[in-house]
């Protein structure tokens, strides 16, 4: 008895042990980018983010005069028991008592640092990189050699808003269509509701590449390029046979008793719609939503062929996409930028995290 | 009921019946046009105006909200004033009318016309001709881009690529997504490993994709290495790499942008396993415990046939995801390094190379691709009854 508790407690461990090991594994890389965003420039340039944690470090402790000491630099020197060339020293020579002698600088005007070996952490955090990239301006870097570098800033204020401008009427949009449609599907008697119905549950089968470059052809002719209205109209079109679809699943298993005694008193199919449907299906249409707004937020493919061409106009995804091939390796925007364009969803997720998973599940197949 | 009802309705006049077909197309398409016309002249006020952007997001977002609903307000009141037996008819194509009609332009159309677009040349069918001519005309090539499509090298290794995604992507996502519902079943910080590895669902690719870029981050060998992997690989005695641009192992260097989809979609299995794991009678996992199965037998002959349905589903839903895979590899590597994919060809085709006739031909290849599995995966979605 005794033992099959202790196999139990072990067992725990290991169940326990592995989905922490695995939990660090997911968090990890979102928590790399979270934690560089609040480091300085030239932090992020030179050392791991990783270094935040308790790390052994080598340390200048005291210096050593070069000509008072008399050394020689061409030949081989001896400095506090440690005894090697100039290039070795360079490197770092340890002495017998665990301190370690190096060279810094040239030959003629170098100096020599005495290190011990101590536990550090780089703690040097700041909001600048924030700054920087919502801001818009150029910033001005020292170099630790004390040369100045000028820096631009990015704008991703203004994406930020026009993202805003674009995910919430694309989301709002195609739902008010949907629940229309998905409401005279489930309760409207009308010749062919089967046939559109088809239609619509067929339409989802249908990648959204298929209708780029005919789409494209039609906006070039209405020059509607490069527009919001482009981009609210084409993530309607793309979303609704989804939203349909979905909806009317929720709506059709509604008690049909409700909407008969409402029709009784003599309401209208609008006011029974307005007043009674969607009051009810308030958890599907939130579930939607939240899937619709973080698709289109998230979403790279159609902004960068319907917006494509306006930097006015560009989305949080396309200027994070544009710093990767344009500043790559400037990761202090890059960090803090990618920061920016998660943080909606972000706190959508950890508010509404039930709606959000039931709506991510189910709009799994939009394609 | 609904047997008399039909049977009314075909004592209605000949003249009655096209006149109701003729008023439910006009409504379903009208709602659409109006509005359509209305964010347009909104559109027109906004790009003209020099109000600050704060105020133009709020005038958008309210226009183009605010104009669609009152435009069913409008023509529900219309039709309402109609006699009742007009009102019956035609009511139901206010509802469902709009909605048809943007399905049929966004979806349905352009569905026949990128195939027809396909059986063109470059430029798709010249302008300024009629159906006949367009056919008759030079541009006109048949199915030689179908034939482009499955001869190309370009294509032949996205093809293969995809293939990649597929078997490792989809099969590592599931398997992570198991492992992870069944340890989160028996642990007791259940709520917070599940929330952890959900998280990345929330990330856009393009975000998700500086985030492994960072991991992957080289720098030469002496330098101190600020990406996760690197400084591994360095502090193990290896030399580092960049590890997607490491044309030399291709193509297993696209194992390293897959392992961001796995990331992402681990989390999507997992909940969806968790849920079906929640399903399985107790008593029949402690009839096999008191028969003395061990737990991996357990899992083997029991969990695993139990949600057989749930991991297929899952599965194929990540299949039509990772057949569709874009932006990861497009931000990652351009699709460069031997990392294309059908669908990173359909863009470059049709919109770097403006190569409209073979981009189209790729888009219903792609298309074909999808059906079945997307067929497969809707009757599984039915019986889950997800939502």
């Amino acid at each position: 008895m005794k033992s099959g508790k202790r196999q139990k407690r072990f067992g725990s461990l290991i169940v326990n042990g592995t989905l922490l090991l695995l939990v660090l594994i997911w968090t990890v890389p979102t928590m790399g980018i979270f934690v560089s965003s609040f480091r300085v420039r030239n932090d992020i340039a030179t050392s791991g983010w990783w270094k935040i944690f308790p790390y052994r470090d080598w340390q200048p402790v005291r210096e050593i005069d070069i000509s008072q000491a008399g050394l020689d630099p061409n030949g081989v020197m001896t400095i506090e028991g440690a005894t090697g060339t100039f290039e070795e020293f360079r490197a770092g020579v340890e002495t017998p008592d665990g301190k370690r002698i190096t060279w810094i600088g040239n030959k003629r005007l170098g100096r020599v640092e005495v290190q011990e070996e101590v536990w550090t952490v780089d703690w040097n955090f700041s909001l600048d990189n924030y700054r920087q990239v919502l801001g818009g301006q150029d910033f001005k870097f020292t170099r630790p050699d004390g040369t100045v570098e000028i820096v631009p800033g990015d704008n991703m204020n203004r994406a930020f808003l026009n993202s805003l401008s674009v995910a919430v009427p694309s989301t709002v949009i195609p739902i008010l269509i949907a629940a229309f449609a998905a409401y005279a599907f489930a309760w409207m008697n009308f010749p062919g509701r089967r046939a559109l119905f088809i239609i619509v549950v067929a339409l989802l089968v249908v990648p959204l590449q298929i209708a780029l470059v005919p789409i494209l052809r039609d906006y070039k002719a209405l020059d509607l390029n490069g527009t919001f209205l482009a981009i609210w109209l084409a993530h309607t079109g793309f979303g609704l046979a989804l939203a349909t679809y979905l909806l009317y699943n929720y709506i059709s298993t509604l008690p049909r008793d409700i909407l008969e005694s409402a029709f009784i008193d003599g309401a209208s199919h609008f006011t029974v719609f307005t007043q009674l449907i969607l009051p009810l299906s308030v958890p599907a249409l939130a579930s939607f939503a939240i899937f619709q707004f973080l698709w289109v937020w998230n979403d790279y493919l159609v902004a960068l062929i319907f917006l494509g061409g306006n930097p006015e106009f560009e989305l949080v995804t396309q200027r994070m996409a544009a710093i990767v091939g344009s500043r790559g390796s400037e990761w202090h925007l890059l960090t803090a930028g990618a920061f920016v364009s998660m943080v909606l969803p972000l706190i959508v997720f950890f508010s509404m995290q039930r709606y959000f998973v039931r709506g991510l599940l189910a709009g799994s197949v939009k394609g | 009921m609904e047997l008399l009802r039909d049977m009314g309705k075909d004592q209605q006049s000949l003249w009655a019946r096209v006149l109701a077909f003729i008023g439910r197309i006009l409504l379903a398409i009208s709602i659409p046009l109006i509005a359509f016309y209305v964010l347009y002249l909104g559109f027109l006020f906004l790009r003209d105006s020099q109000a600050p952007r704060v105020v133009i997001t709020l005038v958008a977002i309210v226009w183009g909200v605010g104009g669609v609903a009152i435009l069913y307000w409008i023509f529900n009141g219309l039709v309402e004033l109609l006699p009742d037996a007009w009102t019956t008819r035609l009511l139901p194509f206010v509802f469902v009318g709009p909605a048809m009609a943007i399905l049929g332009w966004y979806l349905a159309v352009p569905t026949l016309r990128t195939f027809y677009i396909s059986l063109f040349d470059r430029n798709g069918p010249p302008d300024g001709m009629n159906f006949l001519q367009q056919l008759g005309s030079q541009a006109f090539v048949g199915l030689s881009n179908y034939k482009a499509v499955f001869t190309h090298p370009l294509m032949l290794e996205a093809f293969r690529n995809n293939l990649m995604w597929i078997i490792f992507g989809s099969t590592l996502s599931v398997a992570f997504g198991l492992i992870i519902a069944v340890l989160a079943d028996r642990s007791r910080i259940e709520n917070f490993a599940k929330s952890m590895i959900f998280l990345p669902m929330a990330i856009s690719f393009v975000g998700a994709s500086i985030i492994w870029n960072f991991i992957y981050e080289y720098r030469p060998a002496g330098q101190p290495q600020i990406g996760l992997l690197n400084a591994i690989v360095v502090g193990l005695g290896g030399t580092p790499q960049a590890w997607p641009q490491w044309v030399d192992i291709a193509p297993w260097n696209n194992l390293f942008l897959i392992v961001i989809v796995i990331w992402l979609q681990a989390g999507f299995s997992m909940v969806l396993f968790s849920a079906a794991l929640k399903g399985i009678p107790e008593e029949l996992m402690e009839a096999g415990r008191i028969d003395g199965a061990s737990e991996i037998q357990i899992f083997f002959r029991i969990m695993i046939p139990y949600i057989q349905g749930t991991i297929i589903s899952v599965w194929t839903t990540i299949v039509i995801f990772t057949l569709k895979i874009f932006d990861v590899v497009w931000v990652m590597t351009g699709g460069q390094f031997g990392t294309h994919v059908i669908a990173t060809q359909f863009y470059r085709q049709s919109f770097t190379n403006r190569n409209s006739g073979f981009g189209s031909a790729i888009a219903i290849v792609l298309l074909i691709a999808v059906i079945p599995v997307m067929y497969y995966n809707l009757r599984q979605f039915r019986e889950q009854e997800a939502f």
